[in-house]
C-alpha cells in the first residue's frame, strides 16, 4: 500500500522505488499480527540479530586471521592479545555461534509445540529445516578455524564419517580434505565455506520471511485469524516486544561473553592442532551433541548395513525427517495447547533431547550406550509412529471461534498465554 | 503473565544451556577450588602477585618453558603485572635475542626490547625434547586455558552464575604442589615422577619447585604453595591478560542493558494497554 509522503523528497523515492511502503508492508503499521502471539514468538528475530552480530563480527575477525595450519592458532592469539578489542570480537563470536543454536531450537521447539509448521506454512517450515542444516555446516567448518586440537580431532572424525558411504566414501573423504588427511587445504576451503555460508543463511532467512509474510504468524492457539477484529498492526506492538526481549536476550548473551566467555568451549581448544596427538575424548561442540548421541547409538551391522553406516544415516536423518513434519502429523488442530497426548509426547521428546545432549557429552561406556540407544529409538518412534498415531486418535478438544473472542473472554478458553 | 512467560523463557533457555556443555575429562586425582584473586565476576590481577609469578616464571620455568605469545612490553601494560617502563626495559635487556640478517646476510644477536617476543629457551621442539629426556615442555602462554578439571554436576551449572573461570589455574596449582612419593603398589616408569593430578599420575616434568628454590624480590617466603599460587596467577594473566578490561566493560554493559530493559518493558506496557490482550 503506497504512502502518501508531503515531504517532496520521500514522495520523489516512494514513487520510483516504495521502499517505505515496503518497510511498513513488512514490519510497520501495515503487517497485521495475531494479537495474541506469547513471548515465544519473539526467538525468531533474536535469532536474526544474532545472525546479524554474528556476520558483524565475524568480518572483522576475517580481517585479523590467518587460514593457514601454521598461523591460524597464533593468529586467534594475536587477535585475543593485539588487536583492539579483538577479544570482545572473538567471544563474541564464538558465544554467539552458541547463542545461534539456543535460539533457534527453542524456535523449532515452539513451531513443533504450537503446530506452526502445518498448511499452510509446510514450506516456511522446511526453509527452517534448511536453515537449520547450513547453519550446522557452518558452525562445524568454523569450529576448525582456531586450529586447536579440537578443531583439528573434529573435523577428522566428522569428515570420516562420510567413508562409511559404500564404494565412493574413501574418494569423498580425500576430496573433502584436498588432501589424505585434514590439513592446509582442508583448513583453507573450511575458511572460504564459513565466509559464503552465512550469506546463504542470510538468503534463506529472506526467502523464510517471505513465506512467513504470506500467511502471517500463527500464534498460540493455533486458529486462523478470521478478521481485523484478531489483528493488531506489527508497529508499535510487536517492535516495542521484539525490542523489549531484544534487552532481555542480550543480558544473557553479553553474562557469558563477558564473565564465562569460555563456558561453551573445550579446554583442549587453547592447546594447538597436533596430528600425532589425539585427545583422550574428542566431544563436539554441545549444541551437536544429540545428534552425536544418535551417531553413536549404532552399534550393530544389521541388514547388510555396517553400523558405521547406519550410525550416519541416523545422524542426517535425524534432521532431515524434521522435513516430512508437516505430513507425518495427520491433525487439523495446530496448537498443543488443544491436544493433551500429543502435549504429552511433545514435553517427553523435549526432555529426549535433552538426554540425548547428555548421552552424546560423555564417553560411549556401560549404561549410556543403552541409554542413547533408546533416546535415539523414542527421537524416530516421535515422528514415525507417535506423532501419526496421536494425530489420528486423539480426541479433538473444542477449538474457540476465533482469536478475537478468546482473548475478550478468558474464561471460556483457557487462554492465558495472552499476554 | 508476561513476567511469568518471560521466566520460564529464561528458564528454558538456561535448561538448554547447562544441557549441553561437555565435561571434559581429566582423569587424574582430585583438584581442590582455590581463592584467587581474579576469581568470580569481581576479580581482578594482584600485580605483586603477577610479578612474583614473573620471577618464578623467570628464574625456574623459563629454563625449559617457553612463553611465546608474550612480549616484554605486556609486561607493562594496563591490567597485568604493570611493571613500570624502565623496569621493562630493563628486563627485556636481560636477554639476548636473535635479529636479522643484517647488511651482510648475518644473524647477529643484541639485547632485548620491550616489543620483543619472550625468546624460548631451545632452538626448536628436537632440541627441548633432547634436553628433556624426550619429552616436550609445553609453550606457557595459554596453559591457564588449555588445562581443566572435571567439574562434575552441579557445580558446573553455579560455575555459570559465579562467573567461576578458574579451573585452570586450580588445576596447574594443584599439580605444581601435587608431587609426592608414589604409593607402594604404583610402578613409576624411569625418568618420570609421581604426581597426584596429573592425568595418568605419571609426569615427565620433575618437581620443579623448591623451598627458597628462589629468593622474591618483594622479600615473601618463597615456600612451594606460594610459588605455585604466584605462577598459576601470572600465567592466568599471561593467558588471559585483557580479564581485567572485560569484567570492567562487563559491568557496564550488563547495567545499562539491564536499566535499558527496564525502560522498554514499561514502554511496551504503555503501548499495550491500548489493546486487549
Amino acid at each position: 500500500m503506497a504512502i502518501e509522503f508531503k515531504n517532496p523528497v520521500l514522495k520523489w523515492i516512494e514513487y520510483r522505488l516504495p521502499i517505505f511502503s515496503f518497510i511498513n508492508d513488512s514490519v510497520g503499521t501495515n503487517y497485521p499480527t495475531p494479537r495474541n502471539l506469547n513471548y515465544w514468538w519473539n526467538f525468531g528475530s533474536l535469532a536474526g540479530v544474532v545472525l546479524g552480530i554474528l556476520i558483524v563480527t565475524g568480518i572483522f575477525l576475517a580481517m585479523n586471521y590467518t587460514a593457514n595450519v601454521d598461523y591460524a592458532f597464533i593468529s586467534v592469539e594475536r587477535i585475543m592479545r593485539d588487536v583492539n578489542y579483538g577479544w570482545l570480537l572473538r567471544y563474541l563470536h564464538m558465544n554467539g555461534g552458541s547463542m545461534f543454536f539456543i535460539l533457534v531450537y527453542i524456535h523449532m521447539f515452539r513451531g513443533m509445540y504450537y503446530g506452526s509448521y502445518k498448511a499452510p506454512r509446510e514450506l516456511l517450515w522446511m526453509i527452517g529445516v534448511f536453515l537449520l542444516l547450513a547453519m550446522m555446516a557452518t558452525a562445524f567448518v568454523g569450529y576448525v578455524l582456531p586450529w586447536g586440537q579440537m578443531s583439528f580431532w573434529g573435523a577428522t572424525v566428522i569428515t570420516n564419517l562420510f567413508s562409511a558411504i559404500p564404494l565412493i566414501g574413501e574418494s569423498i573423504v580425500t576430496w573433502l580434505w584436498g588432501g589424505f588427511s585434514v590439513d592446509n587445504p582442508t583448513l583453507n576451503r573450511f575458511f572460504a565455506f564459513h565466509y559464503l555460508l552465512p550469506f546463504i543463511i542470510f538468503g534463506l532467512v529472506v526467502v523464510h520471511i517471505w513465506a512467513l509474510h504470506v500467511h502471517k504468524s500463527n500464534n498460540p492457539l493455533g486458529i486462523d485469524p478470521k478478521g481485523p477484529e484478531d489483528m493488531i498492526p506489527f508497529h508499535p506492538y510487536y517492535t516495542i516486544k521484539d525490542i523489549f526481549g531484544m534487552a532481555v536476550f542480550m543480558v544473557f548473551f553479553l553474562w557469558f561473553v563477558f564473565f564465562a566467555p569460555d563456558f561453551f568451549g573445550e579446554a583442549d581448544n587453547y592447546i594447538e592442532a597436533n596430528p600425532m596427538v589425539t585427545p583422550t575424548h574428542i566431544v563436539p561442540e554441545w549444541y551437536f551433541l544429540p545428534f552425536y548421541a544418535i551417531l553413536r547409538a549404532f552399534t550393530v551391522d544389521f541388514l547388510w548395513i555396517p553400523a558405521k553406516l547406519w550410525g550416519v544415516i541416523g545422524m542426517f536423518g535425524s534432521v532431515l525427517i524434521l522435513l516430512f513434519l508437516p505430513w507425518l502429523d495427520r491433525s487439523k488442530v495446530r496448537s498443543a495447547k488443544f491436544r493433551p497426548y500429543y502435549r504429552m509426547a511433545f514435553w517427553i521428546f523435549f526432555a529426549n533431547s535433552l538426554v540425548l545432549g547428555y548421552v552424546g557429552s560423555q564417553p560411549p561406556e556401560g549404561f549410556l550406550i543403552t541409554l542413547g540407544q533408546w533416546a535415539t529409538g523414542y527421537y524416530f518412534a516421535y515422528f514415525v509412529i507417535i506423532i501419526p498415531l496421536v494425530s489420528l486418535l486423539e480426541p479433538a478438544r473444542v477449538l474457540p471461534d476465533s482469536i478475537a473472542q478468546a482473548v475478550m473472554k478468558p474464561v471460556a478458553a483457557e487462554t492465558g498465554e495472552g499476554r | 503473565m508476561a513476567i511469568r512467560s518471560a521466566c520460564l523463557s529464561l528458564g528454558l533457555i538456561i535448561a538448554l544451556a547447562v544441557a549441553g556443555p561437555a565435561q571434559a575429562e581429566v582423569g587424574g586425582g582430585k583438584v581442590e577450588t582455590q581463592k584467587w584473586s581474579f576469581g568470580g565476576i569481581f576479580g581482578n590481577y594482584d600485580r605483586a602477585q603477577l610479578q612474583r609469578g614473573f620471577q618464578v616464571m623467570k628464574e625456574n620455568c623459563a629454563a625449559c618453558h617457553s612463553l611465546e605469545y608474550v612480549y616484554f612490553r605486556n609486561l607493562g601494560e594496563p591490567g597485568g603485572p604493570e611493571f613500570s617502563v624502565e623496569e621493562v626495559k630493563a628486563l627485556a635487556a636481560d636477554v639476548e635475542v636473535i635479529d636479522g640478517p643484517d647488511d651482510a646476510g648475518d644473524m647477529f644477536e643484541r639485547p632485548g626490547l620491550p616489543s620483543d617476543l619472550m625468546p624460548p629457551p631451545f632452538a626448536n621442539d628436537n632440541a627441548a625434547r633432547a634436553s628433556n629426556g624426550g619429552a616436550l615442555p609445553p609453550d606457557l602462554s595459554v596453559i591457564a586455558k588449555s588445562r581443566t578439571y572435571k567439574r562434575g554436576f552441579p557445580n558446573w551449572v553455579f560455575d555459570l552464575f559465579t562467573g567461576y573461570q578458574e579451573q585452570g589455574t586450580d588445576y596447574l596449582y594443584a599439580l605444581l604442589t601435587g608431587y609426592e612419593e608414589a604409593p607402594a603398589d604404583f610402578a613409576v616408569l624411569e625418568g618420570l615422577s609421581y604426581n597426584t593430578v596429573f592425568p595418568g599420575h605419571q609426569i615427565a616434568m620433575p618437581a620443579p619447585l623448591f623451598e627458597d628454590g628462589i629468593e622474591y624480590n618483594d622479600g615473601t617466603k618463597a615456600t612451594v604453595e606460594q610459588m605455585a599460587r604466584d605462577v598459576s596467577a601470572f600465567l592466568m594473566w599471561a593467558a588471559e591478560p585483557h580479564l581485567e578490561a572485560r569484567k570492567r566493560i562487563g559491568f557496564q554493559v550488563i547495567i545499562f542493558l539491564i536499566i535499558f530493559a527496564g525502560l522498554f518493558y514499561a514502554t511496551k506496557r504503555k503501548i499495550w494497554s491500548r489493546v486487549k490482550h
